[in-house]
């Protein structure tokens, strides 16, 4: 059932988009009445926000191509400084009109130099009748270009007086672009989120073609059923999906279970995508370890991800090295003549930490001390006579005050004439 | 009854072609959308209109010399006034030919250079300046003004010099370029008008001593001073069909209806709310413009649904649809950090506190919720860093450990409790612990 219609665009051209653009028809058909027809003025500015894959690239792209519209296409991470950016969509508008002629770099330094050029390119290649657009992608980035960048772009039509429309594309809300006084404000659409129910649709949509369209939908079930209350990133999902589909047919392959065993394909996976949620979601170790893995059928617990590798083993003296600065880095410095020496008096309470009582030092994480204070805590602790002479070689400067967690100090003890 | 029935009879008869309905949009959309042409109306500036295009004939027919700012806040006409006065002088026997045209804008000559290449680009002097090396801004502005009175005529054309977004200019340094054209147009060689247009009110206070000295301090002010009568009066002028129209039927039906929508009480709603907020026309078009794309060949007229649709359109709450989107986990850390806010009052928090907030959560009373590990949780609290709905108090330098990094949360409590309201599918144990946290502790 077609529900995109418009009278400027041909049915079957609208009827093979609504195929491309699942779950995303309303947006679609926003975007139509407000682009109108071709050569219709249009809002001088629009800005699409919404979270990380919910379409917005994919849609514009493909509603672009599919119309045939002309447009220029540019991601501001790619073109990070405003010479690249000018200088890209000057040279994507030589091959807006015609594809075969080869494109020659456009030197292009301001943005007024931009203005003129721009305006020669559209008589040159005859888009002055058609309405022009240009998207741009991670539209965030031109905060950090030069003040007037973004200011300019929204006013596009009016500075180059042509049929021009400008869209920015990006997941952060129009409050904290807005520049402090003021400007040309855009017309902002919000993609929605995918609900469950389109999440679904739209997994099942890539199921393999040697199992039924049921089997897949079941196991997307039971992936949503385990991933959806952290993540609903569809990209994230779609990998995810991908890599464990193959550990979900294990016992209908190996002839355990039928299709529609449902209790024992739940029981053999679960396990599993709890064990990935821990390693493959956090990136810990890659996508090819976690296939590496399944193949071989090793046991989880031998993966190695990436912070096992913070687990060391120290020596002796480096040992004690650590925990005395822990000690100092958790321990207010009042609190050290009590516990580090053998005759102490009581420590009385001041009202600054009866107020703050409840604070844990550990929430407010540690705080530098100086290395004097370290050696004192350490000399405490250790059982045996330290020399005074060892020298210590911090592989971190030691002015910088030791704020990690695992200071990698190294000690190195001059021998001793005892 | 009888209204159900002229609006069946308005639905034959109306015999809306796709041809028709083009012409509309295409009518409108230039109205609402381009540029504000020259040929629209002017609502309520008569008496800056008048007085501008005064200035200007001075200029041109006597001679004289001026210099004038047109202050207004964004979108109450500054250049739609400017660009009346201009087509009016233009079509004026005497003025004819007889002006040049200079239009400069902030956002495009960020410095003096560029706006003096663009000067001599605009006045087609390009090739007298050709190589010549010039030491200072005077000198090539005095060259250009020169070469101007050099044609054929004895005495110089007057210039009128357009300097959009003034208060940009004002930043450049020492301000030479606005310092030499208020110098040039005290000075009396050639006759020259200098037109500013900015949104600052306190523009007088940011230019130098020396520039402002040789201002001449007037001002026009553009400030929406309409009440709501005229705001209604302006809604109906500007969806109104114009007479040329070449489908008459039509364009009466539309005026009518578009009478009609202008007495509803619903539409006056519409327009009431949106007048609250902000009375400069630029906001209506955007209202107009977005509920005039929803009409098609089988929708002909405007309804009160059209704009009470776009109404709700233009004035969502963005946050609030980002939070919509987030996972459950991220919605858990939100009201973690809502819980310290209300606890701390507004202090800035770490990663660390907000984990400890939720482990509590989690060990008390929770049974939707599993118990993640942290990383799972630190993954989910940077998302949200990413969305910039909570942002660092310093940029995380190398020194600081991310977990005690100190931030903000850019959501107030308001905010948070209506976008859990309309969250799908929230376990009731969550909202039972945003709704109090103090039977947790």
């Amino acid at each position: 059932m077609p529900n995109l219609e418009h009278p400027a665009y041909p049915a079957a051209a609208l009827l093979h988009l609504e195929g491309l653009v699942p779950c995303r028809e309303s947006q679609v058909s926003m975007l139509l009445s407000i682009f109108g027809e071709r050569q219709q003025f249009s809002f001088p500015s629009i800005f699409i926000y919404g979270h990380t894959s919910s379409g917005k690239t994919y849609v514009m792209q493909t509603l672009l191509k599919t119309l045939q519209l002309p447009h220029v296409f540019v991601n501001c991470v790619e073109c990070f400084t405003s010479r690249l950016l000018l200088e890209e969509i000057l040279i994507q508008l030589q091959s807006c009109s015609c594809e075969t002629e080869p494109t020659s770099p456009v030197p292009c330094d301001t943005f007024n130099d931009f203005v003129r050029l721009f305006k020669q390119a559209l008589v040159s290649r005859g888009l002055q009748d058609q309405t022009l657009y240009i998207v741009l992608d991670r539209a965030e980035q031109l905060r950090e270009m030069e003040a007037n960048i973004l200011p300019a772009f929204l006013r596009l039509q009016e500075l180059t007086d042509s049929n021009v429309t400008v869209v920015l594309l990006s997941e952060i809300v129009w409050e904290l672009f807005r520049p402090n006084v003021g400007c040309f404000d855009p017309l902002t659409l919000y993609f929605p989120d995918y609900s469950i129910g389109h999440l679904q649709k739209i997994l099942s949509q890539n199921h393999p073609p040697e199992y039924t369209a049921d089997f897949y939908a079941a196991y997307i079930n039971i992936l949503l059923g385990v991933f959806y209350m952290v993540c609903r990133d569809l990209k994230e999902l779609r990998h995810l999906a991908a890599l464990n589909f193959s550990k979900y047919c294990e016992p209908v392959v190996r002839g355990e279970a039928n299709e529609r065993d449902t209790r024992k394909l739940w029981k053999n996976i679960e396990p599993h995508l709890k064990k990935a949620m821990q390693t493959v979601y956090l990136r810990e170790i890659s996508s090819s370890q976690w296939e590496r893995l399944q193949h071989d059928g090793g046991e989880p617990g031998q993966l190695k991800g990436l912070s096992a590798h913070t687990h060391v083993e120290l020596p002796y003296y480096s040992k004690f090295l650590l925990i005395a600065a822990y000690l100092a880095s958790y321990n207010p410095v009042r609190t050290d003549k009590r516990f580090f020496l053998k005759h102490h008096g009581k420590i009385k309470k001041t009202n600054f930490m009866k107020k703050h009582e409840k604070t844990s030092n550990h929430l407010l994480g540690p705080k530098p001390f100086p290395l004097d204070r370290l050696l004192a805590i350490l000399y405490s602790i250790v059982d045996k006579r330290v020399a005074p002479t060892a020298n210590i070689f911090s592989q971190e400067s030691s002015t910088r005050g030791k704020k990690c967690k695992f200071p990698l100090l190294q000690m190195k003890i001059v021998s001793v004439a005892t | 009854m009888k209204s159900a029935m002229s609006k069946r009879k308005l639905k034959d008869t109306c015999g809306a072609s796709a041809e028709c309905i083009s012409q509309v949009q295409k009518i409108l959309r230039e109205r609402f959308c381009h540029r504000p042409s020259a040929t629209g109306k002017l609502f309520g500036i008569e008496f800056q209109y008048r007085h501008l295009l005064e200035l200007l004939k001075r200029t041109t027919l006597h001679g004289e010399s001026n210099s004038a700012l047109i202050v207004g806040p964004r979108g109450s006409g500054k250049t739609t006034l400017l660009n009346h006065v201009l087509k009016d002088l233009r079509e004026m026997k005497q003025v004819r030919g007889n002006l040049l045209e200079v239009h400069l804008n902030g956002l495009l000559q960020t410095s003096d250079k560029v706006a003096l290449k663009e000067i001599t680009r605009q006045l087609q002097l390009e090739n007298v300046v050709g190589d010549k090396v010039f030491g200072s801004f005077a000198e090539t502005l005095a060259f250009l003004l020169e070469a101007l009175r050099k044609g054929d005529r004895t005495s110089s054309c007057p210039v009128l010099f357009v300097l959009d977004e003034f208060d940009l200019f004002v930043h450049h340094k020492n301000q030479t370029l606005l310092y030499n054209l208020f110098d040039i147009s005290q000075s009396a060689q050639t006759p020259v008008t200098i037109i500013g247009l900015t949104c600052r009110q306190d523009i007088l206070e940011l230019l130098e001593k020396r520039v402002k000295s040789r201002f001449s301090h007037r001002q026009i002010y553009l400030m929406n001073s309409f009440d709501f009568k005229q705001y209604i009066k302006i809604f109906k002028e500007q969806l109104s069909l114009p007479a040329e129209f070449p489908d008459e039927p039509f364009a009466q039906k539309w005026n009518d209806n578009i009478q009609h929508l202008s007495e509803d009480k619903i539409v006056q709603d519409v327009l009431q709310n949106l007048f609250h907020h902000t009375k400069d026309l630029r906001s209506l078009y955007f209202l107009l413009m977005l509920a005039v794309s929803a009409v098609t060949v089988h929708h002909p007229l405007l309804t009160a649904a059209d704009l009470q649709e776009a109404s709700r359109q233009h004035s969502t709450d963005s946050k609030a649809n980002i939070v919509h989107g987030l996972s459950v986990l991220e919605i858990c850390l939100i009201i973690a950090m809502k819980h310290l806010n209300d606890v701390y009052d507004g202090e800035p928090f770490n990663f660390q506190m907000v984990y400890n907030e939720f482990q509590k959560f989690i060990q008390r009373k929770a049974h939707s919720m599993y118990n993640f590990e942290k990383p799972v949780v630190m993954k989910a609290f940077e998302h949200l860093l990413q969305l910039e709905l909570v942002k660092p108090l310093e940029r995380p330098s190398a020194r600081a450990q991310r977990e005690y990094l100190l931030m903000r949360l850019l959501l107030d409590n308001t905010q948070i409790m209506d976008a859990l309201q309309v969250y799908p599918n929230c376990p009731t144990d969550v909202k039972q612990w945003a709704a109090s946290s103090l039977s947790w502790l």
